[in-house]
């Protein structure tokens, strides 16, 4: 029975989506669907990730085609982190849309479009087969580019083309990847892959099908020659669903670029990874120069995502089990203090009523909670001791010290100096300053406030009890780099069943 | 053939390309179309183009007979399309949405999203 639970992450969502939809016209029963449905995907989720903790990879196969051939889903330590964490997070953003989504922003189908979303995120983090996953893909991205236009503006759709342009060509080359790695391997198994390609001879198919792959994985997770989409467009969605996206869809991205590139192609082996590391450094540095000279919170936040992009690129250009485990501890704390500061974004919009820095100020008077609050995850995000960022720097810095890649180690904490100028910006100018307005500060809601101490509490207990999750870092990464074990589990289950391909 | 076959792709990739990097919203629009075509026909061609039996199971048989296509890069490209003309037919909706919304076709007179927050003065006026 262990294997139907690698289902219900994908689909709780489904059916959710479902009946959200059927309930088109009455709000208040999508709202409590949705949240039901998401502290169900949470729990189903904890207790995926528990009995992978206790039991190792978990698959299941649909329609009893046995692999290579059937779609399966598998389960180890690095996906089933991901799919607890984001289901966390989407718990949370439901949470805050209870005081911050309008009634036009539900009529426009933002519970069926949320739940979609989460589909496609827990999708692609359990597929084991590649097409799978650029299925899953689609899926994700036509419920965000729903979920973007939601409320229409002229902001809104400006940023939805771009977005979608990029994001459409993206999806093109990772099919075309995909045409041409079946072409030259006849699989789209990943473990089947994984076995077959170190025995096929090296071509100029599979070197363009590994490019395109880096190519639309990097759109996607938005790193160096390729993120202008990103901060064009996440700053005009609305502030839920800017978190979400902040939180969530690059690191996709990042996931299935690991993915690949640990388990289909080598970085280690020469030729990639001076290119990988290229790449690292210009999204670090690129990132953190964008933000420096915004004055919208959303804006700062946006070139944020992309220089810390470049610190878990770090991990995989590095590609020792030490940078690996860096990189896993990387995203889940990233995903964790950026959806939160998006969260105190959006709180700083209800408080002063502008997301433009120059306009807002005094909040330290009048809401000096929410102060505290920010400071967690703005200084965990600079990388100040002792909060999860810190641990997440020094993993990461370390591993590229000790992997002979010091001008890397360099930049990287020369970007977390930068890093603290713009939380310091923020800082100042929405926390320090006299308000410029004379409007009175509003009140933030319990619903609003909820979230940001959850997501900060856990930064903080990372922070000061760091043990646990660099333990499961390293595990995690111990999974991702040993590729036998993942073959064995997905490949094995031919032979038990008793059925020779 | 194959050769044929793959100059052919490149051509209709590089239109496609060409077209994404105009300014006008069509243009770009006809480049995705293009592309993602493009992708399927890549697929056909990286599956083998060799002149085989249709992949249809004899009645009685288990297994596909000796010297039938391969079924799976069909099945791709079936999916791909489907995926391809929703995606296409969204980004239409879209492109015809952002000219009625921004009241233009060129994309260098949409600059609504990237005057939030700008240092600008002259654009930063329009920020909520």
């Amino acid at each position: 029975m262990a294997d139907t639970l690698l289902l219900w992450p994908v689909v709780l969502p489904l059916i959710g989506a479902a009946l959200a939809a059927a309930f088109h016209s009455r709000p208040e029963v999508q709202r409590i669907i949705a949240l039901t449905v998401m502290i169900l995907t949470f729990g189903a989720s904890l207790v995926l990730a528990n009995a992978v903790i206790a039991g190792g990879i978990l698959t299941k196969t649909f329609g009893s085609w046995m692999p290579p051939f059937g779609v399966v889903f598998v389960a180890d330590r690095f996906s089933v982190a991901m799919v607890v964490i984001s289901s966390l997070l989407a718990l949370c953003a439901l949470i805050f849309s209870v005081a911050d989504l309008r009634q036009r922003q539900v009529r426009s189908g933002f519970y069926p479009l949320f739940l979609g979303l989460m589909i496609g995120v827990n999708g692609a983090f359990l597929t084991g087969d590649i097409f799978n996953l650029y299925v899953w893909f689609e899926v994700m991205l036509i419920a965000t580019l729903g979920l973007i236009t939601l409320d229409r503006t002229r902001a809104q759709i400006d940023g939805a083309i771009k977005y979608a342009v990029l994001n459409l060509l993206s999806t093109i080359l990772f099919l075309m990847a995909i045409g041409l790695l079946y072409g030259a391997t006849g699989t789209l198994n990943m473990a089947d892959l994984a076995m077959v390609l170190p025995q096929t001879e090296s071509s100029a198919a599979l070197t363009l099908s590994a490019m395109m792959f880096l190519l639309a994985f990097g759109i996607k997770a938005g790193f160096f020659p390729m993120f202008f989409w990103l901060p064009a467009s996440y700053h005009t969605a609305s502030i839920i669903v800017s978190a979400v996206f902040a939180g969530l869809l690059t690191k996709v991205g990042v996931y299935a670029l690991f993915r690949v590139f640990t388990l289909l192609f080598e970085v280690d082996n020469g030729t990639l990874k001076p290119l990988i590391g290229v790449f690292a450094a210009g999204t670090m540095l690129f990132g953190v120069f964008g933000a420096a000279v915004q004055w919208d919170v959303r804006r700062i936040l946006s070139f944020h995502i992309i220089s810390q992009i470049g610190y878990i690129m770090l991990g995989l250009a590095i590609a020792t089990p030490l940078a690996m485990a860096g990189a896993v501890f990387y995203i889940i704390h990233h995903i964790v203090v950026k959806a939160n500061l998006f969260f105190i974004a959006g709180a700083i919009h209800r408080a002063t009523g502008s997301f433009d820095l120059r306009k807002s100020g005094g909040l330290m008077k009048s809401s000096p909670w929410l102060a505290v609050l920010f400071a967690i995850p703005a200084l965990s995000l600079a990388g100040i001791p002792p909060l999860s960022g810190f641990w997440a720097k020094l993993m990461v810095v370390d591993a590229s010290f000790q992997g002979d890649e010091a001008w890397l180690a360099g930049i990287a904490l020369f970007v977390s100096l930068l890093t603290i100028f713009s939380m310091s910006k923020i800082w100042i100018e929405a926390f320090w300053k006299e308000p410029v307005r004379k409007t009175r500060v509003r009140h933030v809601p319990a619903a609003m406030m909820a979230p940001i101490v959850v997501l900060g509490a856990i930064t903080l207990a990372i922070g000061i009890n760091p043990e646990p999750l660099v333990a499961f870092s390293n595990l995690a990464a111990d999974s991702i780099g040993n590729r036998t074990e993942l073959i064995g589990a997905i490949i094995d289950q031919s032979t038990t069943a008793g059925v020779t391909p | 053939m194959s050769l044929i076959y793959a100059f052919a792709v490149a051509a209709q990739m590089g239109a496609g390309i060409y077209l994404l990097l105009s300014r006008h919203v069509m243009r770009i629009l006809f480049g995705v179309v293009l592309l993602s075509t493009a992708a399927n026909l890549l697929i056909f061609i990286a599956g083998g183009l060799q002149f085989t039996a249709p992949p249809v199971i004899e009645p009685g048989s288990q297994t596909l007979g000796e010297g039938a296509a391969n079924p799976l890069p069909q099945a791709l490209i079936l999916t791909a399309i489907v995926i391809g003309f929703a995606l296409v037919s969204f980004a239409a909706a879209l492109v015809l949405k952002a000219y009625y919304t921004l009241g233009s076709v060129f994309t260098d007179e949409h600059n609504d999203a990237e005057a939030l927050g700008s240092p600008f003065e002259k654009e930063a006026i329009r920020n909520g």
